[in-house]
């Protein structure tokens, strides 16, 4: 680990510690600050391509964990966002949980569905997991529509009412920030505290080789299972939060496609690496919303069919395209790059 | 009587799918990727076919071999273009590129052909149903069958018999020691994504002319070919077949006897019991494993 010149740890709690100087401290808490008064001064769209940012980043922090760590392949995530969704919405409209009840308890389902899915990983890897996730991809969202459609409303969307906390209604995209926001940070600083502890090394002796981690006295089932857990208990937060949000979910909203939108973003951003992933969602997702607003623009002079088609095919295009050039040019993702600038900054004005 | 209408309707269908999964299989098989652009290589092809038809108004027998040169080129770039920087990256980026891929493909068939699902502007296989005594068979389906057949026998002689089927057979086995022996391993590789992309047109084809053409609808079908693969084993040709036949079997018994709506993941719940109790599937290769 980099220090910057003259900064030497006296003790553990120092090496330990995520954020080290006082200039460090300092940009934290401004950016912090700077977060949560967001909502004071931006126009609820913007808030509402935070609000999405934020859950898209949770899910995807969690798929990174799985992928990125402990190193199995899953094509399932966003499946797993509509067993939280679903659970969370099934608690709240049936049994009439409140919100902060519902959320941790869609997150465990969620998990133990994850872990359900995740079994055959004892037994298989690589591509034979990628296709049981891939399965699971295909069966939940059938399960939603053609199993108790008198409770989930089939492939019609299912109406969510929006979380009360005492007198206060959740039902606009300031407040709804101020539930989304927070429990990204935590899925953040949880992620990177799992990361670098026992948990984590596990993880990565695993994803290098797990014949050669279970020598070393890694119990691979143990371990397996929990990055499954991890993995879905995340995806479900974000299903959870994306139906308060959201306020209707139908299956459709949780297609594979979805799905292979995490795994570009945990590509983009550089596997293995929770700053990278943050960059990752960014980067896809502003991409998105630029591709949404300027592909009017670009095919105006088109018949209204035409544009049509050309601005549907603009995205998935454009993603593909993007996921193609970042595998061959830049394996390694964001996340290198990031290093790579600040290297230079700390090294300024010298060349190494 | 029922139980027959629907065992030969499954295995008509079933033919289908090992079409398809042919196109997996072989590329598989040499070069240890999955192609999950399958589904939207199958409508490319299609779609091209129709163009000719449509809006050239070439007759059918001088659209075909045009359209699958076409769609041969067009695999052979893919090849080019996206996997062969990718030779010897991890298996997630293998992955990962064809998913890339197939997101390609589809922006692309949207840009040229559309969204809405068109049909053949001629029929060129005969619609109606053939009479087996009381079971009724679409004539299109028996003719899907007969090609899937036919493909699957032209590659068998080809593997077998050609100079290019055998370096194919070589570089299958291990690339580093086909490569040692003066194989042009790179040239094997676009020559089976040619061979496959041409196997997939072929089927797309087939698939466009029974539920119409387009971009959403035939990869929906085209991920049926996944567990038929998975099931047959993955570097197997006749696995393809037997896997075709037997979840085209299984998903019209399940869909007539105890519910339709169950069939449409029944391959899918097959996929996860063959991934249970036999991952490598019926013909695949057992993997051993040494650190």
């Amino acid at each position: 680990m980099y220090r910057p010149c003259g900064t030497f740890d006296e003790n553990y709690t120092q090496t330990m510690a995520i954020i080290r100087t006082r200039k460090h401290w300092a940009l934290t808490v401004l950016g912090l600050g700077f977060l949560l008064t967001m909502p004071l001064f931006l126009s609820g769209r913007v808030l509402h391509f935070i609000n999405l940012l934020g859950i898209s980043m949770i899910a995807a922090q969690g798929l990174n964990l799985l992928i990125g760590f402990a190193g199995q392949i899953s094509l399932g995530q966003s499946a797993f966002m509509a067993v939280g969704a679903y659970s969370a919405a099934l608690l709240t409209v049936h049994l009439h949980a409140p919100f902060w009840l519902a959320i941790p308890a869609a997150c465990l389902i969620t998990g133990l569905v994850g872990v359900v899915f995740g079994a055959p990983s004892l037994r298989i890897k690589g591509f034979y997991l990628a296709m049981a996730t891939l399965a699971a991809q295909l069966i939940i969202p059938w399960l939603v529509v053609n199993v108790r459609t008198d409770l989930t409303g089939g492939s019609n969307a299912m109406l969510v009412p929006a979380p009360k906390l005492g007198g206060l209604v959740l039902n606009n995209q300031q407040s709804m920030f101020y539930l989304i926001i927070p429990l990204t940070c935590l899925t953040i600083f949880l992620v990177t505290n799992i990361a670098r502890s026992r948990i984590g090394r596990a993880f990565v002796a695993v994803r290098d080789n797990d014949l050669a981690a279970e020598m070393m006295g890694v119990n691979l089932m143990q371990y397996k299972l929990l990055a499954f857990f991890m993995c879905s208990f995340f995806a479900g937060l974000a299903g959870a939060l994306w139906a308060y949000w959201m306020r209707a979910i139908s299956p459709d909203q949780f297609n594979l496609m979805e799905s292979i939108w995490f795994l570009g973003m945990i590509i983009v951003g550089g596997m293995g690496s929770v700053v990278g992933v943050a960059f990752g969602v960014i980067f896809i997702k502003l991409f998105d919303i630029v591709i949404t607003l300027y592909s009017p623009s670009l095919t105006s002079f088109m018949s209204p069919q035409l544009a049509q088609d050309t601005a549907a095919g603009l995205s998935p295009f454009v993603f593909g395209l993007i996921i193609l050039v970042f595998l061959i040019l830049e394996p390694r993702g964001l996340a290198h790059r990031w290093e790579i600038t600040k290297t230079y900054f700390r090294l300024w004005p010298f060349k190494y | 009587m029922l139980f027959l209408q629907f065992l030969l309707n499954g295995l008509l269908i079933g033919g289908l799918y090992a079409l398809l999964a042919l196109g997996i299989v072989l590329i598989y098989k040499a070069t240890r990727v999955f192609n999950f652009a399958l589904g939207e290589m199958l409508a490319v092809g299609a779609f091209i076919l129709y163009t000719f038809m449509h809006a050239f108004h070439l007759p059918f027998w001088l659209s075909l071999p045009a359209s699958l040169i076409i769609i041969m080129a067009v695999g052979l770039a893919v090849e080019r273009v996206a996997l062969r920087p990718l030779i010897g990256q991890p298996l997630l980026a293998a992955i990962m590129a064809t998913l890339a891929l197939s997101l390609m493909l589809k922006g692309l068939a949207l840009f040229f052909w559309g969204s809405p699902t068109v049909s053949y502007p001629s029929k060129f296989l005969p619609g109606r149903a053939a009479a087996l005594g009381e079971v009724y068979l679409g004539m299109e389906l028996i003719w899907t069958f007969v090609v899937s057949i036919a493909c699957f026998l032209a590659l068998l002689f080809f593997f077998r018999f050609t100079k290019s089927g055998l370096f194919m057979r070589a570089t299958a086995e291990a690339h580093a020691t086909a490569q040692a022996a003066g194989i042009d391993v790179e040239r094997v590789f676009s020559l089976t994504w040619g061979i496959a992309a041409l196997v997939a047109g072929v089927g797309g084809i087939m698939l466009g002319h029974r539920f119409g053409i387009g971009i959403t609808t035939l990869p929906v079908m085209a991920i049926k070919a996944f567990p038929v693969v998975l099931f047959g084993g993955l570097e197997s040709i006749p696995g393809a077949i037997v896997g075709g036949l037997t979840i085209g079997v299984i998903e019209s018994l399940v869909g007539g006897y105890i519910d339709p709506r169950l069939s449409e993941i029944t391959p899918y719940i097959i996929l996860l019991l063959v991934l249970l109790i036999r991952p490598e599937g019926l013909f695949g290769l057992q993997r051993i494993e040494r650190i």
